[in-house]
């Protein structure tokens, strides 16, 4: 007997696979913007405008040949993909910085070759991405910490919708602009408590619950809009949209003071938001309660923690931040509800959840870059570029199904998620 | 002599998946059991929450409650003739006009459900498929597009002789539908991509795509300008009218009864529905049983796409006219709804797409009646969460839970050993 316990455990060495797929995905991107951008660009200049006349320090727009810059940007696209390749070589990660430095170039390279012979507006480029991205990026914060703790929120789009809903509809009749706000929070976690309810007392499927109550929240707000906001609008839905306010001196700064600080509060907040709810996740003791609830929650119960209560609360929690989101839509952008408006920006949420990888940083990035893409196709029908706007308007779906399929895999979320705890 | 250890923690793997697959099992079982009588029960409270928007969105009854306390009787009489107009002009709209003055005006509305409902179904049988097999398809939009314009490239740039044209194009719809959900399948399969997020990205491609395609000269109609629209089908191609010129049901409906057969005998008799029913019921368990999973996955999604399909192949084919991309017009997630509702059986799918045709059909009655035919939207949302949530239907009519007894002894049994903690 004791021959079996002292004998020596051979430690099989099984070498780290090498993971091709960023590196690839990375080449052939390079190589694109290269050739595509660079080799067969455009000779023309484009013209990098800063600032407009109003800013109060102006900086003088910058003409480059396109075709110049795009040849330098896809070289060091090409070293950037090269280095990636050192990394797979060597077994490691290509790092996350490494990515996001190459979007950023990829993202410039194609800015500046579809602006070739006209004008690139920086200011108008970022903050209305910025804008573009809000909602989403709410809905894909409430779609983590809804992850996080172990509960699939597929009704984003509905909360989005709700939060809109009465964003308007209460600023309109109150002339308020804060109880909108509230209400939004409160149409939000209306929408979320359903959804906590029925997946955690009832133990019904969350996709499901979530697919149904995004149909029920759809034929909510079409109803009322038809039946009462329609009827006069003016009382009812004219809310008019939140004013900017631009933070002194800070707003005075070329560029980055136009882009960030001279915002709506709905976006100051969303700026708050995000490193908030990122440090609440992962450096306080309830983030690590809330991720223990997503991760294992028999070994949360075991501790202490009530796992359907913390469940319960963190789900609403989030359905108000989708709800601010839904404000966003309304009150933070066009001013009226039309009639299902979220259009799907609640699913864009729940990829970038993905795409970002449960992070509210990444998740918050990728809304970015789907904020980007809308605002791209603005642009590039104003620069009268031949691209097909709906080929454009493609791309970022794309891009994630990719991401989803080769980039992410299998990487594997909260252990938990999507699964209701039931205390034995 | 073997580490005693080794067995139980082989087997934890195993263990953690159990209730997941469980958890599917249940809720499938759950849906496909549902009594007749929860369902009607669903079907009522939500003509019943319907009915309270009704009331309270009523101008006459909002005008009546300000002196409620004086004369009751007028706002009763207002909530009452509020909601019978607006449930009549349901009823008028969708089943029997019987203002009508001949024969054939009396059934139109009957006939229109019929032709709503057959996309309804169409789909509803596709997405129930992907349910059967454990499977979330929520692409329902990006496929029934795929296919509408799959066969509307046929029915207009091939030309053929008539019977001929039409089985054509139903086949290459069907069929380019069904290639769309085998590549949601296929990336679930060696990527284990989640197909929820999948198919919802490939709804918005699959959108973009056509709405692109059809600015080309490959669907675009040349005298639709710069809008994107289709080419009108070769009358060879279009689905011949049911009942004469003066009814717009057509053979669509035909077909569809036909999938709904097909479907029947594919999940309940074949071998590859119980393949599929395996796998849906407990993955682990059909793989160890000799079944090729991964192959299952794809097979399923393309055939739950090529339902889908017909439902776009029917968008497409029945109509004389060319059309845009926004032909789904909301069936890719009514299809959801209606497969919740059917329970996901054949029989259930399509009573369900019937109810859900007949809401549609309803409701320009409605509109003309002034009660907002967005309530029925309300309506299909608290019926089929009526449905997904069998325990609060019984809450609210007192009905028995059907396995109730079951749990209850083994609680006991395990209190008695002394095992249970709280």
């Amino acid at each position: 007997m004791t021959t079996v316990l002292t004998a020596p455990v051979v430690h099989t060495v099984t070498e780290v696979p090498r993971r091709w797929k960023t590196s690839i995905v990375l080449a052939v991107m390079s190589i694109v913007a290269f050739v595509s951008f660079g080799l067969l660009g455009d000779d023309r200049k484009a013209t990098v405008v800063w600032s407009d006349a109003s800013d109060a320090i102006a900086l003088p727009d910058l003409p480059v040949t396109s075709r110049v810059l795009c040849l330098v940007l896809g070289v060091v696209m090409l070293a950037l993909a090269a280095f990636s390749v050192w990394y797979t070589m060597g077994r490691r990660r290509v790092p996350l910085w490494l990515i996001i430095v190459f979007g950023a170039l990829f993202i410039t390279s194609l800015v500046m070759w579809t602006g070739a012979g006209s004008k690139v507006p920086v200011v108008f480029l970022l903050a209305g991405s910025i804008a573009l991205a809000t909602p989403v990026v709410f809905g894909s914060l409430a779609g983590v910490i809804g992850e996080r703790v172990g509960v699939v929120n597929i009704a984003i789009e509905g909360q989005l919708l709700a939060g809109a809903f009465v964003a308007a509809f209460v600023s309109s009749i109150t002339d308020s602009f804060t109880l909108g706000i509230i209400a939004a929070l409160i149409g939000g976690a209306l929408v979320s408590m359903v959804l906590a309810v029925f997946s955690i007392k009832y133990l019904v499927d969350q996709i499901i619950v979530g697919v149904v109550l995004n149909a029920l929240v759809i034929g909510l707000t079409n109803f009322f809009y038809a039946a009462v906001l329609s009827d006069n609008s003016r009382e009812t839905n004219f809310p008019g949209t939140l004013p900017a306010i631009p933070i002194p001196l800070l707003s005075d700064i070329p560029v980055i003071g136009s882009v960030f600080f001279d915002q709506r509060i709905t976006t100051y907040l969303m700026f708050i938001l995000v490193p908030l709810v990122w440090f609440i996740l992962f450096k306080t003791k309830i983030g690590l309660r809330l991720r223990a609830v997503g991760e294992h929650p028999l070994a949360a119960d075991t501790v202490g923690i009530n796992v359907n209560r913390t469940r319960f609360w963190s789900v609403t929690l989030a359905g108000m931040i989708a709800g601010l989101g839904g404000a966003a839509l309304t009150i933070g952008s066009v001013g009226a509800f039309t009639r299902e408006m979220s259009s799907g920006q609640g699913f864009i949420a729940l990829a970038c959840v993905i795409l970002g990888r449960w992070n509210p940083y990444l998740a918050a990035l990728a809304a970015l870059l789907f904020g980007f893409s809308k605002n791209f196709r603005i642009f590039a029908g104003q620069t009268g570029s031949t691209i097909p706007p709906d080929l454009i308007a493609m791309v970022p779906y794309l891009v994630t199904l990719v991401a989803v399929a080769g980039l992410v895999g299998r990487v594997v979320g909260p252990a938990s998620a999507g699964k209701p705890y039931v205390k034995q | 002599m073997t580490d005693p250890t080794l067995t139980p923690l082989a087997e934890i793997p195993e263990e953690k998946k159990a209730p997941q697959d469980d958890r599917w099992s249940t809720f499938l079982r759950d849906l496909a059991s549902g009594t007749p009588l929860r369902t009607f029960l669903a079907i009522v409270v939500a003509f019943a929450v319907g009915a309270v928007l009704i009331i309270v969105t009523n101008e006459d009854f909002l005008a009546a409650v300000g002196y409620i306390f004086s004369r009751p009787s007028d706002a009763v009489s207002a909530a009452v003739t509020a909601v019978g107009d607006g449930y009549g002009a349901l009823f008028r709209g969708s089943i029997l006009n019987l203002q009508g003055d001949t024969f054939a005006q009396i059934v139109r509305p009957l006939t229109e459900t019929l032709r709503l409902a057959t996309p309804l179904i169409a789909a509803g049988l596709g997405i129930a498929l992907s349910f059967r097999v454990g499977m979330f398809n929520i692409g329902g939009q990006g496929q029934l597009l795929f296919g509408a314009g799959f066969a509307a490239f046929v029915s207009f740039q091939v030309h053929l002789p008539f019977p001929l044209h039409l089985l054509l194009a139903i086949v290459v719809g069907i069929l380019g539908a069904a290639a769309y959900g085998a590549l949601v399948g296929f990336l679930k399969a060696t990527t284990g991509a989640n197909e929820v997020i999948v198919t919802i990205m490939l709804n918005y491609i699959a959108f973009y795509l056509i709405s692109y395609l059809m600015r080309t000269p490959v669907l675009q109609d040349p005298s639709a300008g710069g809008t994107p629209k289709t080419v009108a089908p070769d009358v060879s191609a279009q689905l011949p009218p049911l009942l004469g010129g003066g009814f717009a049901l057509h053979a669509g409906f035909i077909l569809v009864i036909a999938a709904t057969v097909l479907f029947w005998w594919l999940m309940e008799r074949s071998t590859l529905g119980y393949r599929f029913r395996a796998v849906g019921l407990n993955p682990s368990a059909a793989l160890s049983a000799g079944i090729n999973v991964n192959r299952i996955y794809i097979l399923a999604m393309a055939l739950s796409a090529g339902f889908v399909g017909l439902a776009g192949v029917n968008q497409a084919l029945g109509r004389t006219a060319g059309f845009t991309p926004t032909v789904d017009a909301g069936i890719g997630f009514d299809a959801i709804t209606v497969a919740l509702l059917g329970g996901s059986t054949a029989g259930g799918v399509f009573l369900a797409g019937l109810l859900f045709g007949a809401m549609k059909a309803g409701g320009p009655a409605m509109q003309v009646a002034d009660v907002p035919p967005e309530l029925l939207g309300v309506v299909q949302g608290v019926i089929v969460l009526l449905i997904a949530a069998p325990p609060l239907v019984r809450a609210i009519f007192r009905l028995p839970a059907p396995a109730a007894k079951i749990p209850r002894v083994r609680r006991r049994a395990r209190a008695a050993e002394g095992t249970v903690s709280k």
